[in-house]
C-alpha cells in the first residue's frame, strides 16, 4: 500500500485505522452474535441442574464439568438422531446434487429449449420458505387430504404411505430435495456458463460426442461448484429441524420430537434442561464444523 | 451495472442435434418442471376453491371461485392476527436487511480496498462462519437472551438477523471487482475523507451488488424459523413462517382449508421479489460459485 504524500505521517495512521473503523459495526455484532452464545453455552453445558427429591425447591446449579458431555455420548435418543441424520445425508445429498447437475446439463445442451423457463421452474420453490413448503407437502401427504394418493388411488388402486416408518424419512428428504435442487442447479449452471467457448469447441472438432464432453470437459470444469454446493448440502442436513418439525403433527408418531439432533436439543430448551441443551448444541457445532472442515481438506480447496 | 451481473452467453448452433436428443432432453426438462411446479400449482389453485372445498375434485385444475373470500376469512381468522404476522414479517426482514446490509458493506468494503494487518484472520473467521449455519447458534442466542432478559422483544429477533457473514463476503467480492483503486485515490487527492469517499463514491458503484445482499438477506430472515419459534413467545411479535406452522399443527383449530389460503398469501411476496429481481440472484449465486 502506497501512502499518499500529503501529511505522511498523519494520512498512514488514518489508513491504518480506516479500515478497522470500518470493520466494527460488523465486528461488534459479530462478537455478540456469534461468539458470546457459543462461549455462553459452552460455560452453561459445565454445569449440571440439581433438583431437589420433591422439585418444591428452585434448582441448583453445581459446577460438573464432563456430567453433560458423558450424558450426550450415551444418549441413546441423540445418538439415533445423529445416525438418522447421517442417513439422510448420504441418500439424500447425492441425489439432490446429481439431479441438480443432470438438469443444469440438459439445460445448458444444445438440444434444449425454453432455457429460461427450465432455470425459473426450478429455481422457484427456493423461493417458498421451508417451513412453507412443509406445510404445502403436509397436505400433499397427508392420509386425509393427499390429492396425489387421491390420483393413484383412481387411476391405479393403490397409495404411498408416506408416513410409514420406513418412508417418513424419505417424504422429509423429499421436501428439502424440492425446495433446494433448483438452488444449486442454478450455481453448477452459473459455472457452466464460465466454460470458454472455445473449449467446447475444441471438444467438437475432436470428435468428442455431447454426453463425452459433459463427462470429460463439463462436469471437471464445475468441479468447485460441486464441492461447494456438496459442502453447503451436508451441512444443511446437519441442522435438519424445520421440515420434520412441521411434518411430525400429520405423522402419526413416525416423527418424534427427537428425529433430528437439532430437534432432540430443542426438547430439551422446551423442556428447560438449559444446561444439557447447551451440551448438546456444543456437540452439534463442533460435528458440523469439523465435518466441512475435513471435507474442504479432502477435496484440497483448504490450502488456498 | 457491474461486470458479474452480465450474463455471459455462448453462440450455440442449432444444427448438430438430432430430433431423438432433442425430444429426450425436452422430455426430461418437463418432467423436472412438473415436479418443482405442481406443488406451488396445486397451492394456487386450491387457494382459490370456494372455502371448506380446498381438498375436493382435481388437485390440478379449479373448481369454483372463492379466492377473495377465502382471504376474507385468513384476515379474520383470530382478530386478524395473520395481517399482523406478515406486518411483522415485513419489519424484521426489510429492518435487519437494511442495516444488514449497511453493516456488511462497509465491512467487505475494508476487507477489499485496504491492506491492513490482521486482513487475512478477519476474512478466515468470516469465511468460517460463512460454513457454519447459523441455525447451529439459535440454541445458545437462546440461552443467553433468556440470561440478559431479551426473549419476546423484536431485538431477540433483529439483532441476530443483522449479522450476514455471507453478505460480507458478497460485499467483498463485489467491491474488489468493481470499485477501481483509481477512483478511490482520486477523492483522496481531492481531499476527501476515507467515509466520505466510501459513501458517495464506493457505494454507489456497489448498488446492484448491494441490492443483491438486500434480497439475500431479506428473505434469509423472512424464511428464518427456529431464531423466532424460540425468542418470539408472544404471537403478536411472531412474524408469519412462526404463525403459520402454528396453525398448521392447531389440530384443526385453524381449518385446514384456511391453513392452505395462508400459506399460498405468505409466498406471494417472495415470488414476486424472485420473479422481478432474477438478474440480481443470478449475480448472488453466481459470486457464491466461483469463491
Amino acid at each position: 500500500m502506497t501512502a499518499v504524500t500529503t501529511n505522511g505521517a498523519s494520512a498512514r495512521v488514518r489508513r491504518w485505522r480506516t479500515p478497522w473503523l470500518f470493520l466494527t459495526p460488523f465486528l461488534l455484532l459479530f462478537v455478540a452474535m456469534y461468539l458470546a452464545p457459543i462461549a455462553f453455552a459452552f460455560i452453561q453445558s459445565l454445569f449440571t441442574l440439581q433438583r431437589d427429591g420433591l422439585g418444591l425447591t428452585a434448582p441448583t446449579l453445581a459446577f460438573d464439568p464432563f456430567a453433560n458431555y458423558a450424558r450426550v455420548f450415551t444418549d441413546d435418543e441423540f445418538i439415533a438422531s445423529l445416525g438418522r441424520v447421517l442417513l439422510f445425508g448420504v441418500v439424500q445429498v447425492p441425489v439432490m446434487l446429481g439431479l441438480a447437475l443432470f438438469i443444469a446439463l440438459l439445460i445448458d445442451s444444445k438440444s434444449a429449449r425454453g432455457r429460461g423457463f427450465f432455470r425459473l421452474g426450478s429455481f422457484l420453490p427456493f423461493a417458498v420458505p421451508g417451513v412453507v413448503a412443509a406445510v404445502m407437502w403436509s397436505f400433499l401427504y397427508s392420509p386425509v387430504t393427499s390429492p396425489i394418493n387421491g390420483f393413484l388411488e383412481s387411476a391405479f388402486g393403490f397409495t404411498i404411505p408416506f408416513f410409514s416408518d420406513a418412508l417418513a424419512l424419505w417424504s422429509v428428504a423429499n421436501v428439502v430435495t424440492w425446495c433446494w435442487t433448483g438452488y444449486n442447479m442454478l450455481i453448477i449452471y452459473s459455472a457452466l456458463q464460465t466454460i470458454p467457448a472455445e473449449t467446447l469447441e475444441a471438444a467438437k472438432i475432436d470428435g468428442a460426442s455431447s454426453w463425452r464432453t459433459a463427462w470429460s470437459i463439463k462436469i471437471p470444469m464445475v468441479r468447485p461448484a460441486l464441492i461447494l454446493t456438496t459442502v453447503f448440502s451436508i451441512i444443511g442436513s446437519a441442522q435438519l429441524f424445520n421440515e420434520p418439525t412441521v411434518l411430525k403433527p400429520i405423522s402419526g408418531g413416525a416423527i418424534t420430537s427427537t428425529y433430528t439432533p437439532l430437534m432432540a436439543a430443542q426438547a430439551q430448551v422446551a423442556a428447560q434442561n438449559y444446561p444439557y441443551a447447551a451440551a448438546e448444541s456444543v456437540v452439534l457445532a463442533v460435528l458440523v464444523g469439523v465435518t466441512s472442515f475435513v471435507f474442504f481438506k479432502i477435496t484440497g480447496r483448504g490450502d488456498r | 451495472m457491474t461486470p458479474t451481473l452480465a450474463s455471459a452467453t455462448r453462440p450455440r448452433g442449432q444444427r448438430d442435434t438430432t430430433p431423438a436428443s432433442r425430444t429426450g432432453v425436452m422430455a426430461v426438462l418437463l418432467l423436472a418442471a412438473f415436479y418443482f411446479l405442481m406443488p406451488i400449482w396445486w397451492l394456487i389453485v386450491a387457494a382459490t376453491k370456494p372455502a371448506g372445498h380446498q381438498f375436493s375434485g382435481s388437485g390440478l385444475w379449479f373448481d369454483g371461485f372463492g379466492l377473495v373470500d377465502n382471504i376474507a376469512l385468513v384476515f379474520d381468522v383470530n382478530n386478524g392476527i395473520f395481517g399482523r404476522w406478515m406486518l411483522n414479517s415485513i419489519f424484521y426482514s426489510g429492518t435487519a436487511a437494511l442495516i444488514g446490509t449497511v453493516v456488511s458493506a462497509m465491512a467487505g468494503y475494508a476487507i477489499a480496498k485496504y491492506a491492513f494487518r490482521g486482513r487475512g484472520v478477519v476474512f478466515g473467521v468470516i469465511l468460517a462462519a460463512v460454513l457454519i449455519p447459523k441455525v447451529m447458534f439459535t440454541l445458545p442466542l437462546f440461552l443467553m437472551f433468556n440470561q440478559v432478559g431479551l426473549l419476546n422483544t423484536p431485538l431477540a429477533m433483529l439483532l441476530p438477523s443483522i449479522v450476514s457473514p455471507f453478505g460480507v463476503y458478497l460485499a467483498s467480492v463485489f467491491a474488489a471487482q468493481s470499485v477501481p483503486d483509481e477512483l478511490i485515490e482520486a477523492g483522496r487527492l481531492d481531499g476527501a475523507g476515507e467515509f466520505r469517499i466510501f459513501r458517495s463514491v464506493s457505494m454507489r458503484i456497489m448498488t446492484p451488488a448491494l441490492v443483491t445482499i438486500f434480497l439475500f438477506q431479506f428473505v434469509e430472515v423472512w424464511n428464518n424459523y427456529l431464531l423466532p419459534a424460540m425468542v418470539l413467545n408472544d404471537t403478536s411479535l411472531q412474524p408469519v413462517v412462526v404463525g403459520l406452522v402454528g396453525w398448521s399443527a392447531s389440530n384443526g383449530n385453524v381449518p385446514a382449508g384456511t391453513v392452505v389460503v395462508a400459506a399460498f398469501l405468505s409466498i406471494i411476496p417472495l415470488v414476486i421479489a424472485f420473479l422481478s429481481l432474477q438478474r440480481f440472484w443470478r449475480a448472488g449465486l453466481t459470486a457464491g460459485a466461483i469463491k
